[in-house]
Order: C-alpha cells, then structure tokens, then sequence
C-alpha cells in the first residue's frame, strides 16, 4: 500500500507546531497503526531527519500508553486503541491525517506526545480504597454478589489512556472518573470514603481545567474498553447524594 | 581468581571466582520456619526515624508498585522513578491470566507445601529452596491485600471468589480477573501507591529513566537519571536503592515484552558490581499469535488459561498443514500434548508445550502461513469445549482474549482454532540476591522479575505476579528495614563518586550523538535479537552458542563506531534513548550466551540439545550443575567475565527428574 500522512510536528512544549507531509511506500495491511509509523521512523532516520515522537509500550492495548487522533478520531477509525489498528482498516493510497491529543489539561511535550500526568492527580485525590499492606482481612470473609464484581470489573478495564477526553468537545474526563467511582462503588470495599471519594475527585477534575460533561456521548463511543455511558449517570448520582449529606 | 574451569565448553569465554553462598535465610531452622524466623529476628526502624530515611525504587510494576506504596505507609520517604508516564503502565499491567495463591478454597488438597513443591519442580530444581517457600507462604496474603483494595477478581455466584488452575499443576489455585488480571492487580498498587503521593511520603518522577547506579566501598548510594522530556541529568541520593525494573527479554528484540522494557537499570548496577544470576534462564512462552511479517514490532501472547479448555494439535500429515483445519477428520489430527504426556495434557509447564510445538513445525507439521519457507504455529481449539459448554460461557471466560486475538490476526476463533507459537515471554535470570533480595552490593536490593531467586530454570504460570506483589508488599518492608536500622553515611552531590557517575552517562549519551554512522538502533536490535532467537533461544547448542558469541561482538563493535542517532541530548530523544538500552543488551546478551553455553546440561527454559534423554527430553545434571551461576562484571572487552557458584541444597523436597508423562 501507499500511505500519504499529514502528521503534526512540534519541537517541544513552548515551540509552535505545524502538520508536515509524508509519503510512505510499501505499507503492508498486516502492520499495526504503529508499526507503520516505525518505518517512517527508520525512513526518516536514513534521510538524516527527526523521526516522529510517539508513546506507545505494550502494544497489546491494555497499557493506555498510545494516544492518537487519526483523521480526527481518538485512536482511528476501529473502537480500538492504536497500537491495535491495523494497515488493513486503510485503503491503498489513502492520506492519514494524525495528531496528538488536544485538550488543554494535557499539554504537547513533542509531536504526537502529551502529558497525561493530570489522570495521576486525580487518582490521588480519592480513587483508591484506604488499606495498608498487612491489615486487609481474609479474603472470602467479604462475600460479593457476582453481578456486582462483573460491573466493578467491567469499568476497571479503563485503561486510562484520555481517549474519552481527546473526543469530548468539551474536553470532559467525565467518563474516566465516572468509571473509577463506578469501579469502586459497585463494591463493599469502596463504601466507607464513597461520598468523600467523589466530591474530591470531581473538584480535582475541575481544578486540571477538563470541562464539564452535557452527555453528548462521544466518550463512550471512542472508549477502547467500551466504559459505558452510565457510569457518568452514576458518577452524578454518588455526587448528589454525597453533597445532600453535605460532604 | 583461581583458573579458568578447562572442562567447561565456555572455557576460553569466563574465569572461575569464588563460591558464593545466601547468609541471610536461617540455615539453623527447617525451611518451612525460616521466614517467620527472619523476621523474628530482623531489626526494625523506629517510626519518628523512618521518615528521615529515603529509599529509592526503579520501577513501578507489581514489585515497585507495592513496595512504594508499603514504605510510604510505613513512613519512609519514597522517591520512586519509571520510564513510562504513568506508574500505571508499567508491564505487569499486560499479564493476563493469573495469579496463583495457596488458599485451598477448592478442598482439593492444596497448601503452601503443595505450591512450593510445584514452584521448585517446575524450576527443575534450580530455585532456592528458602525463597521459594516464602513466596507460597505469602502467596494467600497478597489476595486478601488485593481483595481489600477493590481488585475485582472474578466471583462464583455465592459471591466468594472463583479460581482456576494453570500449567504445571494439578489443583486450581489461580485468581484472576478475567483474562487481565496483571491489569487490575497493578491499577490496585499503583491506587495504593498514589495515595502515598497524596499522603506526602511518595514522590514520582515518571519519564524518567535511571542510567546509573552510585556505588561508594560497594554501597548503593543513590542513581543518576535523564529526564526524558528535557534531557536533564539528574542525582538521586538515598539511603537504599531497590530496583525493580523487570525482565530483559527483549534483548531477543521481538517478545511480549512492552517496547520499552530494558534491561538498563540492572546492567548498570551489574557493571558497578552487582553479580547477575542464571542470565541464560529465558522463559518461551508456548501460546503467542505467530509471526506474521518481517516489521513487526512485537509479539503479543494469548494467555495460558486457554490451555485449560483449549486443546492443541496439529495435522498428523504435512499435506494437511495448508488446509482449512475444519475439513480435517479428527483421526487425522494429533492432539499432541496429550498423546505424550497424558496425565497433564494440554496443562504441561510452558518450556514442555513449547518445545514440542517447534519439534512439530521442524518436523514439517506446522501450521499457518509460511514466513520463511516453514509455517510456524499449531493450532489451540476450542469446538470441543464450545461444543461440550456452548459459546456464551466460553465468551464469559476469555472473550477479550478471543477479541484480541480476531483483532490481530484478522480470523474469528470461535469458528478456526487459534494459531499459536512460542515466544520469549519472561527471564527467570536477574540480578544475584540473597534471601532478604539485597545484591552482592550493600543497600542496593532488587526485586521481582529483575531478581533471579525464587522460579529457578522455568516459571509455572500465575507465578510471575505473585513473585512481584510478593516482594513488594510482604519480604522488603522487613529486609529493608532491617538494612536501614543501622546507620549508613549519606554522601552529597560533590561526591567524586557522583561526579563520575554523572560523568559517564553524559560521555555515553555524547558518544551516541556524535557517531554519526549509518545504520538505526533499531536495525542493529532486530540482528541482535535474531542472533539470539537462532543461537539462545528454545534450543541451544555448543556449537552455535559460540557462534554467537563471536556474532554479537562484531555486531556490537560495529554499533559503537556505525550507529546513527539524531536529535539532541537536551531534549525528548527516542532514538537516544533507545541507543543506550540497546548497548546494554549487547553486553547482556554476550554473557547470557556465555552462561549458556558454560551449562551444559538443559534445564527448565534452559535446552542444551547436547543433554537429552533417548525420548528427547531435557538432562540435567545436578552432579555438575545444581548451582546459581552469578556472574561478575570484570570490565570492558577483553576482560573475561568472573563464574561465582552458589550450590543448591534441596532439604524439604527431595530432587529428582522432572516428569509430567
């Protein structure tokens, strides 16, 4: 196959960036989305230009380390993530348009790669269950329905890899924390920090500058792990109640 | 240094030094006490004295993860560092299958002995008795842990928890959470570990990547790190440093490793004298999704579970290989696993099912497309098990593994059977530590996959997770603590030892700026990995090994004059970055031939084609090599790496042939 990309190139955070235009031959449809930006990367290396900076590590799809809008959808055209698209979803002599991430909370450090450091924070500020190593009780002492371990486990595949924002028009983290409340509010474990839980992980959210959520949907429909849209019902919900018992 | 061992086949490529022994585990006590006397016994840190104390951790996998998050708890000051950037992302995050634990909740004779026996035959004898037998008896609290911080393992409709059983053993110990268990188990220590962020004890720094360790009178002082955004260079002092930064398998440059995984935290602590231990001990993994072209970057495994319903054949006759594997009668097919090894079947440990796997497509009966003129992969079916349960149960077990798997390779494995074929998956080799995982170096401790002390030769599946979580939560907080309550002179950033080290990664990084040659990293990775994949890989002989040896020193002479890496040092650089991780596997995989080639008996992930039985199945030979190779750095080319043996003394298992027939 031949490829024509128009890919955006920026030196580092504080240079200005612009799209550039590469021509790529002997693309096979068997090579990942990101094995055909290797070969550029070699290509260019031969011609004595910087190659292309991207993230990726497992190339698996489970480590939510690549990020890439390509022709304007969060990881392309398959409900997949990068590393995981496929030459084949392309057509002979099609020209690709790629770009990193835009959203304010997550600044470009160079080309294709943004700081994503704002997802830590907001973990920080309540997603985890208070236990310390060594205190936890035995574990079948704490029975859990199965259709609530199904749910938790479902909405704790996100990977967190902020393709949910990338789609969002309103650059919305909506739905990577409605699936951390969701995650661990299905669970009995999760229940004594609940309200405290979401009313700070909610203002931190805020506090990184991701806007707010008008259910357009967008989120779920580019989620490579198919998060689905009603944890943000229950993201709601939790803060209601929590902020009626004046949290 | 007495003289080179003349009767070993690498004579000529090591010298012989002193033997080594582990003085840490009580010797005094049966095995089976040994942990609960260590901890009896170790020393303990004050709380208003820890948080004066600073611990250095490299990585951020089940092992960093859980280590950092426990220190913080306990009160020290954390500093904690991983490439990526997000602690989240470390590798552990891809382990799919499982996590084995000694709970006996299936009343089907399970216990930390029975666990501990399997881990230490499934090693064929070549772990240490005393770790190994920690790591079972820890193993039931890492799932309580787990459970408590929200790990959504799968459940039985009771609401206790389900489990399954995998590779190598006979009882179902394994808890996993559907086929992403390394995910949710990491998302749990990295939860607990950015609590500590926010408690104040933990600092992060990610995209950062550790170049150097700082060693003072053989004492880890602290590590010198490149900020890989700005390219900064940057002094971390501490009081102890623990490392705990994986596995090098992708010196074989393709493998399921994630593309960054390096082996270039250890070898430099390994240069600055930390021995490295059974460096040859390569874990293939036997169910990976063939190789399917000449640019792939890596390999993707499909996990071992699926062995549980899956069964594995291929074509009795080579004119079948290329038909559509339906329309072959089942007289026709040759369920392999369970014709030679009945009692375990499909279930045999991975070096067993791998090897087997390539004798079928060496001898022809491969299956899948031809890459090279051979078809590499055999077939894991499941109509039996979908036919026996219906699809829908087979979806709730592993449909995201069947997704993947469509995904990839563009076939549905609900209606062909799946391809698969061996891979390099995890090393069971590492940095030498003793029982309280500290290395030959002072202060400088090393743990999980980046440590070689408790999977011996070959790994049993579900183990690799326990082994990190295990000496993350429950062994370092105390042997660490036992190291920190003595007193230990801090040194400062004017130190000449600093200086140097400094030094020497900045002339590095210039060097590879500088050369200006003509080839890419990455093309001398995929010739390095190719040698080791053909010379060091499922089968190892005398013969190729050594060439291989002498392949990869022309290879890597070359490098170092004919590399070409663009950019600046001050600046986010991925070929840089890469340059220098590269030059590590070179001398990493120069002394993994070395090892191999020195043990000449096959073991475990370890076949020497010169030792095997009439039927084909590995020799070893304990006569000679019942020991832990650990290999000490003795400096640049032309300076023979030093042999130390520690011997092996089995006391609680009696140790005998491996069989699974």
């Amino acid at each position: 196959m031949k490829i024509t990309l128009n890919i955006w190139r920026q030196a580092n955070a504080s240079s200005k960036g612009a799209m550039q235009k590469y021509d790529l031959d002997d693309v096979s449809e068997d090579m990942s989305f990101l094995e055909m930006l290797d070969l550029l990367n070699e290509n260019l290396n031969e011609k004595g230009e910087d190659p292309v900076a991207f993230d990726s590590d497992c190339r698996e799809g489970i480590c939510g380390t690549c990020s890439l809008m390509i022709n304007g959808e969060a990881h392309g055209p398959e409900v997949t993530t990068t590393c995981q698209l496929h030459m084949r979803s392309f057509k002979d002599g099609d020209t690709i348009t790629v770009e990193p991430w835009r959203a304010e909370p997550f600044p470009v450090l160079k080309d294709l790669i943004v700081d994503r450091s704002a997802f830590d924070r907001i973990i920080q500020s309540g997603g985890y269950i208070s236990v310390n190593t060594g205190s936890a009780p035995e574990a079948n002492n704490l029975p859990v329905e199965k259709a609530k371990a199904d749910r938790a486990f479902d909405v704790a595949t996100c990977i967190g890899c902020g393709a949910c924002v990338a789609a969002c028009p309103n650059g919305s983290a909506s739905l990577f924390l409605g699936a951390k409340i969701t995650h661990l509010g299905e669970l009995p474990q999760g229940q004594p920090e609940r309200e405290s839980r979401v009313v700070d992980m909610v203002a931190q959210h805020d506090h990184e500058g991701f806007g707010g959520c008008t259910n357009i949907g967008e989120c779920t429909a580019a989620c490579p792990k198919g998060i689905p849209l009603d944890v943000i019902s229950q993201l709601n919900k939790d803060l209601r109640t929590a902020m009626l018992h004046g949290r | 240094m007495t003289d080179t061992n003349v009767t070993s086949d690498a004579a000529g490529f090591f010298t012989l030094g002193e033997p080594i022994a582990d003085t840490k585990a009580p010797a005094d006590v049966p095995v089976p006490q040994r942990w609960e006397e260590r901890k009896a016994h170790a020393k303990l840190v004050n709380p208003a004295n820890r948080r004066k104390i600073k611990v250095i951790i490299v990585g951020t996998g089940l092992a960093g993860a859980a280590a950092g998050a426990t220190l913080g708890e306990a009160g020290y000051q954390v500093e904690s560092f991983c490439y990526q950037d997000s602690p989240r992302r470390a590798h552990s995050i891809a382990a799919q299958g499982g996590i084995n634990a000694a709970k006996n909740y299936r009343n089907d004779g399970d216990s930390t002995y029975r666990l501990f026996y399997d881990t230490v035959k499934g090693g064929d004898f070549r772990s240490r008795e005393s770790n190994s037998y920690r790591l079972a008896e820890v193993s039931a609290s890492i799932i309580d842990q787990c459970v408590a911080q929200g790990v959504p393992f799968a459940r039985e409709y009771g609401g206790l928890l389900d489990n399954r059983s995998f590779g190598g053993v006979q009882v179902s110990r394994t808890f996993y959470a559907r086929g992403q268990t390394g995910q949710q188990l990491l998302i749990g220590a990295y939860q607990a570990l950015e609590r500590q962020v926010a408690a104040g004890t933990v600092t992060t720094h990610t995209r950062h990547e550790m170049l150097e360790l700082i060693v003072v009178d053989n004492v880890a002082k602290g590590i010198i790190v490149r900020d890989m955004v700005t390219g900064e260079i940057e002094t971390h002092l501490g009081d102890a440093v623990v490392l705990a930064t994986g596995g090098y398998g992708n010196v074989y440059f393709l493998s399921t490793n994630a593309m960054g995984s390096n082996v270039t935290a250890a070898w430099r602590a390994h240069r600055k004298g930390a021995y490295m231990g059974n460096p040859c001990y390569t874990q293939i993994h036997p169910t990976c999704i063939p190789v399917s072209g000449e640019n792939q970057s890596k390999l993707t495994l499909m996990s071992e579970s699926l062995r549980n319903d899956g069964r594995i054949w291929v074509p009795k006759k080579k004119e079948d290989c290329a038909k559509d594997p339906r329309d072959i009668p089942e007289e026709d097919r040759d369920y392999y696993l369970e014709r030679i090894y009945p009692a375990f079947g499909n279930l045999v440990p991975r070096d067993i099912a791998s090897r087997q796997a390539k004798y079928m497509c060496d001898e022809g009966r491969g299956v899948g497309p031809e890459v090279d003129g051979v078809r590499r992969g055999v077939y894991l079916d499941f109509a039996d098990i979908i036919e026996r349960v219906g699809r829908d149960t087979v979806e709730a077990k592993y449909g995201n593994l069947f997704d993947m798997y469509a995904q990839i390779t563009a076939e549905n494995p609900y209606e062909v059977p799946m391809r698969v074929y061996p891979a390099v998956h995890y090393v069971m080799g590492g940095l030498w530590v003793d029982y309280d995982l500290e290395s030959n170096v002072k202060g400088l401790f090393v743990a999980g996959e980046a440590n070689f002390s408790d999977q011996g030769a070959n790994r049993l599946g579900a183990s690799a997770l326990m082994q990190g979580l295990a000496d993350g939560y429950f062994v370092l907080p105390y042997t660490i603590a036992n190291y920190l309550a003595d007193s230990h002179e801090r040194i400062d950033e004017s130190h000449p030892a600093v200086i140097e080290a400094k030094k020497d990664v900045e002339e590095r990084i210039n060097h590879f700026l500088t050369v200006n040659g003509t080839r890419s990293v990455d093309s001398y990775h995929k010739e390095l990995g190719h040698i080791m994949w053909e010379y060091c890989g499922m089968e190892r002989t005398k013969e190729g090994l050594t060439k291989a040896i002498g392949l990869i020193r022309e290879l890597k002479a070359d490098f170092w004059k004919n590399v070409k890496v663009l950019g600046s040092a001050e600046s986010l650089n991925q070929s840089l970055e890469r340059a220098g991780r590269v030059a590590d596997f070179f001398e990493l995989g120069e002394l993994m031939c070395i090892d191999a080639l020195n043990r000449r008996e096959s073991c475990g992930g370890h076949f020497r084609a010169e030792s095997a039985t009439p039927d084909g199945e590995a020799a070893r030979i304990d006569e000679e090599f019942a020991y832990v190779a650990a290999w000490e750095w003795a400096g640049e080319d032309g300076h023979m790496p030093v042999l130390h043996q520690e011997s092996l003394a089995y006391e609680a298992i009696e140790m005998k042939a491996r069989s699974y027939k």
